[in-house]
């Protein structure tokens, strides 16, 4: 016998309790400590804080250890902090030329001023499981302490100088064409974000959107969907000072320093409303993450279509379609919205398609000559 | 503009009951940014006002722009009523409503008679509503003619330019191919003889229910970030051809529960032989209709 569902409270409450139970694990197995996650998981981290647009890695650890290794649930979390908090004001652009950097190349230059700088990366590392790493306890650190003088290179030139001074690139763009930069949190985007002015605002997008998105969006650009042939002009990684002017004082101070990742990738201009030149695409992230800076310079290249008069013929190229649908937060709600309850909808569509058969059923059964059914 | 100052020692963060977050969660200024937001709608009535929805702790596509919206103008005094599908009970109602009693300690209620405030997903309640009233609609997709046309740019100018053909030859088209208007739920209305408006996906069996409703109608779609109202007492039509007229879901049994014959009924699947029986969508006015004729409440506890 059916009886009316009731429950739903204590339902929860058990699920929730089960949830951390499973979030701990076996209880012999020691907890892991926020640092050990800031620090050994490192790249989780600079993902979950790009995605989430706060630079905080302690609490982007603990939002890791929350969701139990899943970012893009740690993504949600960091969020639904981030916009409870105030803003108090907004910093002076970072300067990425003064970038104390950990590491900087140029696939465009063999050398260049300031020079390459592998730094640490997994480029060039063999993929071979490393079984010394399974060993914990009593293993001898055989690595090099990190030492500040290793990652103090600053005021590097810019690789992109060179061509400037030919006149080869395109110029940087003038920001004063462009609206004040909008926050993207505190005001809705406004469609159709395709012209040069809106390039900041779509900047912000894909900052914050999530990594493969913009993967898949800049591999189906380089594959031939929207054509970007890009080089990589420079890409560099290391931290910048943050500096902010407080309403109290009218000199600048520095509140602190971020890792940020940088990328300025070129591209030869194929169209016709300009002289055969090189133009921009940038990409610029939280934290250690050279595939999404990547991605993002060239997805960001990809959206300048209707500036530089290019034909559109990718996804990529579509501001509507790649601003829209590049955010995790978004998107992994609206997709996993369909686990919670539809019965009143599915009911509705049940008795539909029943009418719609008796009907159909009806007219064929009055005229069996005619025999159309579908 | 309020300053961070005013907001931060605002009264209603002292009296919160959730530390460390102000009342309703939202802070202060959002929620003036919304009610302007919804000011607008109402005096555009069926419009899609864009507004700059905030990321909630709770999914988008699972409420989040009803529960702005009821955290805009929910206040102390209110009390407050969840439902999804019908039902105070299915696991989404009671974890939003957790949340508005958890920050604002407000009155919860299962009655719809008693209630202030009503957030909703999917159904209207079946008892009727009244000016002292305020509907909170959570809504997943709140163009009507996206499936239609997909761009958002062209959507917008078709609603500015009330180019509508479309949408009366997809009901034509319909009709033609089924005999019918093949739409169930999220039935297209026209509200106030101008704008074309999703109603959510509600069955359209409710869509009536909104035609001069005495109760304030607000929606929210916070993963799409607008704000849209149908103010009381305001002509809302389904849209239609005059020989072929819109009609309500119908079943051929009562509730198998209270005996109801005029409310939405939910199929329940009751063994693996196929049989099944049909029961109230609306929790309570099912349960209020046993109470009138001294049947028992039931229930797994």
């Amino acid at each position: 016998m059916y009886v009316a569902v009731k429950g739903g409270e204590k339902a929860i409450d058990a699920a929730h309790a089960q949830l951390r139970r499973e979030r701990r694990g076996p209880l012999d197995v020691p907890e892991l400590s926020l640092a050990q996650i800031s620090f050994q998981l490192k790249l989780a981290v600079d993902r979950v804080m790009a995605e989430a647009s706060l630079y905080c890695p302690p609490l982007a650890a603990l939002a890791v250890k929350q969701a139990c290794g899943d970012l893009q649930e740690a993504v949600f979390l960091l969020r639904a902090y981030r916009t409870t908090l105030p803003r108090f004001g907004s910093s002076q652009p970072v300067d990425t030329s003064s970038m104390r950097v950990s590491r900087r190349i140029s696939a465009t230059w063999k050398d260049l001023p300031g020079g390459q700088i592998l730094g640490p990366t997994f480029d060039y590392t063999h993929r071979l499981l490393d079984r010394s790493l399974s060993r914990t306890e009593g293993a001898p650190d055989t690595s090099a302490p990190l030492t500040e003088e290793k990652l103090n290179v600053k005021n590097l030139p810019r690789a992109m100088s060179a061509l400037n001074a030919e006149g080869l690139l395109e110029p940087a763009a003038d920001t004063s064409s462009c609206r004040e930069v909008a926050d993207l949190t505190r005001r809705p985007l406004e469609l159709p974000a395709d012209g040069p002015e809106d390039r900041p605002v779509r900047l912000q997008t894909l900052a914050r959107a999530d990594e493969g998105f913009l993967l898949g969006m800049a591999y189906s650009t380089q594959r031939g969907f929207g054509a970007v042939h890009p080089f990589t002009g420079e890409l560099r990684r290391g931290f910048v000072e943050l500096v902010i002017t407080p309403e109290e004082l009218d000199f600048p101070i520095v509140a602190g320093e971020l890792e940020m990742t940088e990328c300025d990738t070129v591209s030869r201009y194929t169209g016709s409303a300009m002289p055969p030149c090189l133009t921009r695409g940038y990409g610029l992230v939280f934290g250690n993450n050279e595939r999404k800076a990547i991605s993002m310079s060239i997805v960001d290249r990809a959206l300048r279509a209707k500036e530089l008069k290019e034909p559109v013929t990718g996804p990529a190229q579509n501001p509507e379609f790649v601003l829209l649908h590049g955010d995790n937060v978004d998107a992994s709600g609206f997709v996993q919205h369909i686990k919670l309850p539809h019965y009143v909808d599915f009911q509705a569509e049940l008795s539909l398609i029943r009418s719609l058969r008796e009907a159909g059923k009806k007219a064929a059964d009055a005229s069996p000559s005619r025999g159309e059914r579908s | 503009m309020m300053t961070l100052q005013q907001d931060i020692c605002n009264d209603t963060r002292k009296k919160t009951p959730l530390e460390g977050y102000n009342f309703a969660y939202l802070d202060e200024s959002t929620k003036r940014m919304i009610r302007r937001g919804l000011l607008k709608a109402v005096a555009v009535p069926g419009y899609q006002v864009p507004f700059a929805g905030r990321e909630m702790p709770m999914p988008c596509g699972w409420g989040t722009g009803g529960i702005q919206v009821t955290a805009s103008v929910i206040g102390e005094e209110d009390v407050l009523k969840v439902i999804d599908q019908g039902s105070d009970d299915t696991t989404n109602a009671v974890s939003i409503r957790r949340f508005f009693a958890g920050t604002t300690g407000v009155e919860t209620t299962t009655h719809t008679a008693e209630a202030t405030i009503i957030q909703t997903r999917h159904r209207i309640p079946e008892h009727p509503l009244n000016e002292n009233q305020i509907l909170v609609y959570q809504v997943p997709l709140p163009e009507p003619l996206r499936w239609l046309e997909p761009s958002e740019k062209e959507t917008r100018t078709l609603h500015a330019l009330e180019e509508y053909g479309l949408m009366n030859v997809k009901i034509y088209e319909d009709i033609m191919r089924h005999g019918a208007i093949a739409m169930s739920f999220d039935y297209p209305v026209r509200v106030n003889g101008r704008y074309i408006m999703s109603p959510s996906p509600i069955p359209r069996f409710d869509n009536p229910k909104m035609h001069q409703c005495p109760a304030l109608q607000l929606f929210g779609a916070g993963r799409e970030k607008r704000l849209y109202a149908i103010p009381p007492y305001t002509d809302v039509k389904s849209l239609d051809f005059e020989d072929y007229p819109f009609e309500v879901q119908r079943w051929e049994e009562p509730c198998a529960l209270c005996g109801a014959r005029h409310t939405y009924l939910d199929e329940v699947v009751l063994d693996d032989t196929g049989r099944r029986m049909f029961v109230c969508s609306d929790s309570d006015a099912c349960a209020e209709n046993r109470a009138r004729q001294g049947m028992t409440e039931v229930s797994h506890e």
